[in-house]
C-alpha cells in the first residue's frame, strides 16, 4: 500500500490498515493471518452478510522506533468494528503470542461497537478470551497500549478490554465507554440521554473527558503522528497489576461515584474537579488541556 | 416474493492478454455499506478470474457488464480478482478496482 504522509494526517479518517502503515516503522508490519488466508466469520453468510477477508482485524508484529511491538488494529467501517468469533480469536492468538514470543509491548488499535451481536455468544465469548488473555499479557510483564481515535469510538466489550490495559492514548475526536449513546437512549429514554446530541455525547465519553478524569494516559490531537508519538512513549509505562493497584483504582472510582452522585453533567463534574472554567473545555485546545491536567497533578503529588 | 437468507456468489473467468509480474496479494477497500473489498491475487491460469460475494442479490447481469468492461480496458492476465461487497454501485465498484490495479506492479512489455 502506497501512503505518502502529508504533515498531518487524521488517525480517524484512516482505515485500520492506513494506520498501521503511517503508525509503525515503514514497512515493518508483518501480517498473521492475511487476507489472502481468508480466515472468515463463518456466521454472517447465513445472514446475507458479506464477510470481509480479515474479519475486520489485522494482527501481527512490527517495530516502533525499532522496538519490538505485537499489534492489532480494528476495521471501524467493518460492521462498526464488531468482535466477531473469528476477530476475537485473531486479537487472542495474537495476545497469546505475546506471552510466548515477548515482544516490548502490545499494541491495541482500538475501534468497535463491542461485541458482533450477529455472531451472539460467539462474539461474546471471543470478548471475554480477549479480556483474559490481555490480562496474562500484563501478569508476564509486557504493556499493553489502547489507542482510541476512530470514528466509531471504543464501546461495548471493547471499552472494558481498554480498560483493562496499561495505558490509554486517545484524541479529542475518540470516544471510550461501556455503553454507547444510541444504547443508552434505546435503554434509559431520551431524557436520560439524547444520542443525537454531540456536545453531550463527546463531553461524557470523548478523549477530552476521559483525560480530565485520569481514565486516559495521554490525550493527544487527531493526528497519526500524535498517536505513534504517544505510543512510543508508552513503550515502557508498564502499570502493576496487583492487589494494591486494583484497590486504588477502586478508590478513584468510588471517589468519582460521590462526586456525581446527584446525576451531575459532565461539566459540573469538571467544576468539582477544580476547573474554573468548565463551559470552555470543548473549545480549548489538547495542548491547554494537557497544561492544565499536568499542573494539575504536580499540586496534588 | 421471499428468498432464503444469503448472499449471491458469482464467478466469471474473462481472457487477457497482458501478463503482470509477480506480485503480493493487494487489498483495497472495506466491507461496508454501499462499499466493497477487492483482493488481487496472482494465479497461474492465464486469464483474469472475478469471484464476487455480495449481499445486494439479483445483480449478476449488472457485475458481469462492470468487470467485461474493466477487462476490456485493462486485458488482464494471471490474476484472480476477489471482491466482498455490501451493495456498492457500479461506478463503485469501478473505483474500487481501478484503486486496485494501481497498486500492481507495471505490466511487463
Amino acid at each position: 500500500m502506497s501512503l505518502r504522509p502529508t504533515t498531518v494526517t487524521s488517525y480517524a479518517e484512516c482505515s485500520a490498515r492506513q494506520r498501521l502503515a503511517l503508525l509503525l516503522d515503514a514497512g515493518s508490519f508483518h501480517e498473521w493471518l492475511p487476507p489472502a488466508e481468508r480466515v472468515t466469520s463463518p456466521h454472517l453468510a447465513q445472514l446475507g452478510l458479506p464477510c470481509a477477508f480479515d474479519d475486520g482485524v489485522a494482527v501481527g508484529r512490527a517495530a516502533l522506533e525499532g522496538r519490538s511491538v505485537f499489534v492489532a488494529a480494528q476495521e471501524g467501517a467493518f460492521m462498526g468494528g464488531g468482535v466477531g468469533e473469528v476477530h476475537g480469536a485473531k486479537l487472542v492468538g495474537m495476545l497469546r503470542r505475546a506471552v510466548r514470543d515477548r515482544p516490548d509491548a502490545v499494541l491495541l488499535l482500538a475501534e468497535s461497537g463491542g461485541v458482533r451481536l450477529h455472531e451472539g455468544n460467539a462474539g461474546l465469548i471471543a470478548v471475554s478470551e480477549v479480556m483474559r488473555a490481555l490480562l496474562d499479557v500484563r501478569a508476564s510483564g509486557m504493556p499493553v497500549v489502547v489507542l482510541i481515535g476512530g470514528a466509531n469510538g471504543c464501546f461495548g466489550g471493547m471499552g472494558i478490554v481498554a480498560a483493562c490495559a496499561d495505558h490509554i492514548v486517545m484524541s479529542d475526536v475518540g470516544r471510550h465507554a461501556m455503553s454507547g449513546p444510541e444504547v443508552i437512549e434505546a435503554s434509559g429514554g431520551v431524557e436520560e440521554f439524547d444520542a443525537r446530541d454531540r456536545s453531550l455525547v463527546w463531553r461524557t465519553t470523548g478523549g477530552k473527558h476521559r483525560y480530565l478524569l485520569g481514565d486516559c494516559d495521554q490525550l493527544v490531537d487527531d493526528d497519526v503522528q500524535a498517536f505513534r508519538a504517544a505510543a512510543t512513549r508508552a513503550l515502557d509505562q508498564r502499570r502493576p497489576l496487583t492487589l494494591t493497584a486494583l484497590e486504588a483504582e477502586h478508590r478513584l472510582l468510588s471517589a468519582r461515584l460521590a462526586a456525581a452522585h446527584d446525576e451531575a453533567d459532565a461539566f459540573e463534574l469538571w467544576r468539582r474537579l477544580g476547573i474554573t472554567h468548565p463551559e470552555q473545555v470543548p473549545d480549548r485546545s489538547v495542548r491547554d488541556i494537557g497544561v492544565w491536567v499536568a499542573s494539575r497533578r504536580k499540586e496534588v503529588a | 416474493m421471499s428468498m432464503a437468507p444469503g448472499v449471491d456468489v458469482l464467478d466469471f473467468e474473462l481472457p487477457g492478454s497482458k501478463a503482470v509480474a509477480a506480485f503480493e496479494p493487494i487489498l483495497v477497500g472495506v466491507v461496508g455499506s454501499g462499499n466493497l473489498e477487492v483482493l488481487l491475487e496472482p494465479q497461474s491460469t492465464p486469464t483474469c478470474r472475478f469471484q464476487v460475494e455480495t449481499s445486494a442479490r439479483g445483480f449478476g447481469a449488472i457485475w458481469e457488464a462492470v468487470v467485461r468492461d474493466f477487462q476490456q480496458r485493462h486485458s488482464l492476465s494471471g490474476v484472480q480478482v476477489s471482491i466482498h461487497d455490501m451493495g456498492a454501485t457500479p461506478a463503485v465498484v469501478a473505483l474500487r478496482l481501478a484503486q486496485a490495479i494501481a497498486e500492481l506492479p507495471r505490466a511487463q512489455p
